[in-house]
């Protein structure tokens, strides 16, 4: 019977574990690989040079800023999305009237590729006018702002496109997680005289631990993950105040045509994530609450 | 004491009411505003007049300018391929991680949830090194294959799984049933609301995802949707802002329709699931 | 996989059948042909039709014509379909990418292909400001196809407003000051409602400064695309005088202008007077809801301009057959009535002198004389900035000036450095 089970076991298991081990672990293995060697040109094959692209990565200036903003781009959407998530999700479950269509508002930016919404976005950051200038002047008065041409401003008008974009799919799991949470609990709660704050404080946000560690590491990956807005917006500038990680190895692989460099800077990225990710199950662990 | 509890309550749904109205606005307009100026000429683009004059040329253009058809055929090929393989193989392998017990399960298990991570959108160089070496390159299979193998999938899979009695194992062995059997008489029709809600989210990315399909197509006959559509806005003279929102509109409708027809499945499922 | 595997060989089966079947000939030769042009109906098309058109007089040869995007995309495919095995036969990319085509060996001269002395004369016949970008080593890699230069167009109904000769553009910097300053259009609260000139600098900013550059008196890069003058105090000069535009004279919207939103603006007035590519011109006829002029850059020490757009390449990774079609075809569509087409649908500029000598031509200047402009800057035009590994350099070089527009660096800083790290990159191709 034992025997069988471990036939079974790895039969079953075999198809999958192929496609895993090709295209997740192999690759990521001689991604650590490739970047010990230089890149091939034309007919020159690729070399081992040992630490060089490392050291190369350390004297890129391009590199640290594209992490720095990697660094900020992370804690801009990751907190904001999962706090507007859980509150969009609160509001929805309510008994608030137009609850409906405000979830379906909530929701749309999931359905849209981000690659399209981004023209979008342009023009409601294109100055003179772009909707956002057309109501600053509008409303307010206020003169044209360049939020898309000026550094400083660039990489939020980029994180608030992403936050945007996922807030509303975060939103899902939290309203799942909320509506399986037994009412009885709430009629306790106001049974017991506590306030509507006291009750999301002490008692829903606990419960909703396991969602918000689900919800986080998605959002972490995310934060790696959503650059397609950038090709379109800003193009990583300008000078690189918009570029992430992802953006920047594609840029190396893709633009430049230096495999070996951007072998290293996903190595850097393989490196951050596992850490983050690590990092959070820790963290969360302490603090979930399991029914 | 309890007449302030009836009126701040009463105060604090207003307030609540109109913070969600707000949001819930702030976080439509982008589509709004696709749909009015897919549907308006390009002279409204940035004049909202509630007289402009409505028009479906901007579709008829988009519709012509690139073949929008060709790609829509392209992506719903590639994500029935890739929903198709991604349950077959997370089932299997979520059955196995469930119910067998074999050397090396947890080190295995780990190595899948490894995959959560290192996702491969990451690994874009390295994997297209591989389609090259497999000759797949340009092709839609080519697309799909890094992601039919999913972490997430066998993960969620083989919770349900496991939460399965397994009473009812044993009452299908005892009719005789092989392993094949339980899983498509038992299990399979037991988690239906996972495979439902991992079968959305499934779609939703991959109907969504951009970058590594650029990487990885070169022509008309494999580039999904949202190829097709940057390669459609990258412009030399000047962004049309209303042909491509009617592109946009049309490469997106079909997955808004489908959400508004089942968001309520959507959720329940969700929520069955045990996605807590 | 087999499913689908199935299908495409099906069809791909079928589709082969059909094909031969109809060709006349026994065997149709095939060539996968990628291009970039901008999406709006005209130039997609224009380009199918062309190709339609040659397919019918030469029933043997079958060309797939794809669009492949942006020129950034387009040069990104044929390179990944290269390295991938499955190139295509010819592709209209970037004049100035060149380099990095020869150093990754995808491209073969056009003179190994070229047999009889039409073919020679054909060869040189093309105007030699477009040439700079297309020839290296005493070889042509590139031929000329949708080529452009940058121009000025102005709003004539503002420069009325304004009191100035709509007729007459600015002709030198210190006028385009002048004028842009009486441009300026401000509101009530004083926010700018109308700027006076709008040089866009997203993306590829290098381009238009090229325009200053050149005004001034000064060239980017060699010929051999291993040495680069960032750090020329002329060019130092130039950027600097593109930044004053908006700082100092305030005639000029501050932080970086976008290119995509440009013939917008100036559409709505948001700007009197845009620097843009002549590829634009046809667009801006069909939607500018006013009169508008097209004019030569202004001039500082001399009158100048890059050159720009895209060349033809032919691959070498194609068989011999292939390659003489590849070669006819391009032959083809730089004569002087396809180009006349060509031109006549896009703006671009034709790149043969005896293409303009056609009755199309004249009959098309004489109604619309703003075509003429961009051809008769090209006696003062110049190569595109080209170098090798052509897109680390540029962007390299886009970034510095991003920086100085923004104001994050002064012009003298981002460009020595720029410099440095062009040295850094090219030292190896010396």
């Amino acid at each position: 019977m034992h025997r069988r089970e471990w036939v079974y076991g790895w039969l079953f298991l075999t198809p999958a574990l192929v496609f895993l081990f090709a295209f997740t672990h192999y690759p990521a293995f001689n991604t650590i690989l490739g970047s010990f060697f230089s890149t091939p040109r034309g007919r020159k094959p690729a070399e081992f040079i040992g630490f060089e692209n490392y050291r190369d990565l350390v004297a890129d200036e391009v590199f640290w800023k594209v992490l720095t903003n990697n660094f900020w781009f992370a804690l801009g959407t990751i907190p904001i999305s999962v706090a507007l998530a859980l509150v969009m999700a609160l509001w929805v479950n309510g008994r608030l009237r137009g609850t409906t269509l405000s979830r379906v508002a909530f929701f749309a930016p999931t359905v849209l590729p981000l690659i399209a919404v981004a023209n979008i976005w342009l023009f409601f950051y294109t100055p003179g006018f772009g909707l956002i200038d057309q109501l600053r002047s509008g409303l307010f008065g206020l003169p044209a702002i360049n939020l898309l041409g000026n550094s400083d401003t660039v990489l939020g008008a980029v994180i608030v496109v992403a936050i945007w974009k996922e807030a509303g799919f975060f939103m899902i799991f939290y309203l799942a997680a909320l509506q399986s949470i037994p009412p009885v609990l709430r009629e306790a709660a106001d049974i017991e005289g506590a306030s509507s704050f006291y009750y999301l404080r002490r008692v829903l946000f606990p419960l909703l631990m396991p969602t918000t560690l689900f919800v986080s590491i998605n959002a972490v990956i995310n934060s790696f993950r959503l650059v397609d807005h950038i090709f379109v917006m800003t193009d990583g500038g300008p000078d690189n105040a918009s570029s992430l990680l992802l953006f920047y190895i594609y840029e190396v692989a893709f633009k430049y045509w230096q495999t070996g460099y951007a072998a290293t800077l996903t190595v850097v990225m393989l490196v951050l994530l596992s850490i983050l990710a690590i990092g959070q199950f820790f963290l969360f662990d302490r603090k979930v609450h399991y029914q | 004491m309890n007449l302030t509890r009836r009126r701040v309550p009463e105060f604090g749904v207003m307030l609540n009411s109109v913070a969600m109205w707000t949001l819930a606005i702030l976080w439509a307009l982008p589509l709004l505003y696709a749909i009015w100026t897919a549907f308006h000429p390009a002279a409204y683009e940035t004049r909202f007049v509630l007289s402009a004059p409505l028009t479906l040329d901007n579709f008829v253009k988009a519709w012509n300018a690139a073949p929008f058809a060709r790609y829509f055929l392209n992506t719903f090929m590639l994500v029935t391929m890739i929903l198709a393989s991604q349950f077959i193989l997370c089932t299997l392998a979520a059955f196995a991680f469930a119910r067998f017990r074999f050397p090396g399960r947890s080190i295995l298990f780990s190595l899948v949830l490894l995959q959560l991570l290192v996702m491969p959108d990451i690994l874009i160089v390295e994997n297209y090194k591989t389609i090259r070496a497999l000759g797949l390159v340009d092709t839609i299979v080519a697309i799909g294959l890094p992601y039919i193998a999913s972490g997430f999938g066998i993960f969620l899979l083989r919770q349900t799984f496991m939460s399965i009695p397994r009473e009812l194992d044993d009452a299908a062995r005892i009719e005789g049933c092989s392993f094949i059997g339980l899983l498509w008489r038992v299990y399979i029709p037991l988690a239906r609301p996972t495979y439902l809600a991992y079968g959305l989210v499934s779609v939703s990315h991959h109907w969504n995802n951009f970058l590594w399909p650029l990487i990885i197509t070169n022509s008309v006959e494999t580039r999904p949707v949202t190829v097709g559509l940057s390669v459609f806005s990258a412009v030399d003279a000047g962004i049309e802002w209303s042909v491509i929102n009617a592109a946009t509109l049309m490469t997106s409708g079909p997955l808004l329709l489908g959400f508004l027809l089942f968001q309520r499945q959507f959720v329940q499922s969700f929520m069955r699931a045990g996605i807590r | 996989m087999t499913c689908f595997g199935k299908h495409f060989a099906m069809a791909a089966a079928a589709a082969t059948a059909i094909t031969i079947g109809t060709a006349s000939s026994a065997l149709a030769v095939e060539l996968e042909f990628y291009f970039p042009v901008a999406v709006g109906g005209a130039a997609a098309d224009t380009i199918e039709e062309l190709t339609e058109q040659y397919m019918a007089e030469n029933p043997e040869i079958e060309i797939d014509a794809v669009y492949a995007g942006s020129y950034q995309e387009t040069v990104t495919k044929a390179l990944t379909a290269a390295r991938g095995g499955k190139p295509p036969q010819l592709s209209v990319i970037l004049s100035v990418d060149m380099f990095t085509l020869i150093d990754e060996d995808v491209i073969m001269p056009f003179d190994d292909l070229v047999e009889t002395d039409e073919d020679q004369a054909w060869l040189e016949s093309f105007y030699p400001a477009f040439m700079e970008n297309s020839q290296t080593g005493g070889k042509t890699y590139g031929i000329p196809f949708q080529r452009s230069t940058p121009v000025l167009y102005w709003n004539k109904d503002a420069f009325a407003e304004a009191g100035l000769d709509p007729e007459t553009p600015p002709a030198t910097w210190e006028e385009m000051i002048e004028m842009g300053k009486k441009l300026v259009v401000k509101d009530d609260e004083g926010n700018v409602q109308r700027w006076g000139v709008r040089i866009p600098s997203s993306g590829f900013p290098y381009w238009l400064f090229q325009g200053l550059t050149t005004q001034n008196d000064v060239i980017l890069a060699n010929s051999d695309g291993n040495e680069t003058s960032f750090d020329d105090p002329k060019v130092i000069e130039s950027l600097q005088y593109l930044v004053d535009l908006s700082q100092k004279h305030e005639i000029m919207a501050p932080g970086i202008i976008e290119w995509g939103a440009t013939p917008k603006a100036f559409f709505e007035g948001q700007t009197a007077m845009m620097w843009t590519s002549t590829g634009n011109l046809t667009n801006v006829r069909d939607n500018a809801p006013f009169d508008f002029g097209v004019g030569m850059l202004p001039a500082n020490v001399r009158r100048g301009a890059p050159t720009g757009g895209g060349n033809f390449f032919i691959f070498n990774d194609a068989d011999d057959e292939q390659k003489a079609a590849a070669f006819d075809f391009v032959q083809w569509i730089t004569e002087p009535e396809q180009s006349a087409t060509w031109t006549i649908a896009t703006g671009y500029v034709a790149p043969r002198p005896d293409t303009w000598e056609t009755t199309t031509m004249q009959a098309y200047t004489s109604d619309f004389p703003a075509a003429l402009v961009a051809r008769d800057q090209l006696e003062h035009a110049v190569a595109e900035l080209s170098t090798h590994e052509n897109q680390r350099v540029t962007t390299l070089f886009n970034d510095a000036l991003a920086a100085a527009i923004t104001g994050t660096k002064s012009p003298a800083d981002a460009l020595a450095e720029a410099q440095q790290k062009a040295d850094a990159i090219l030292e190896d191709y010396r």
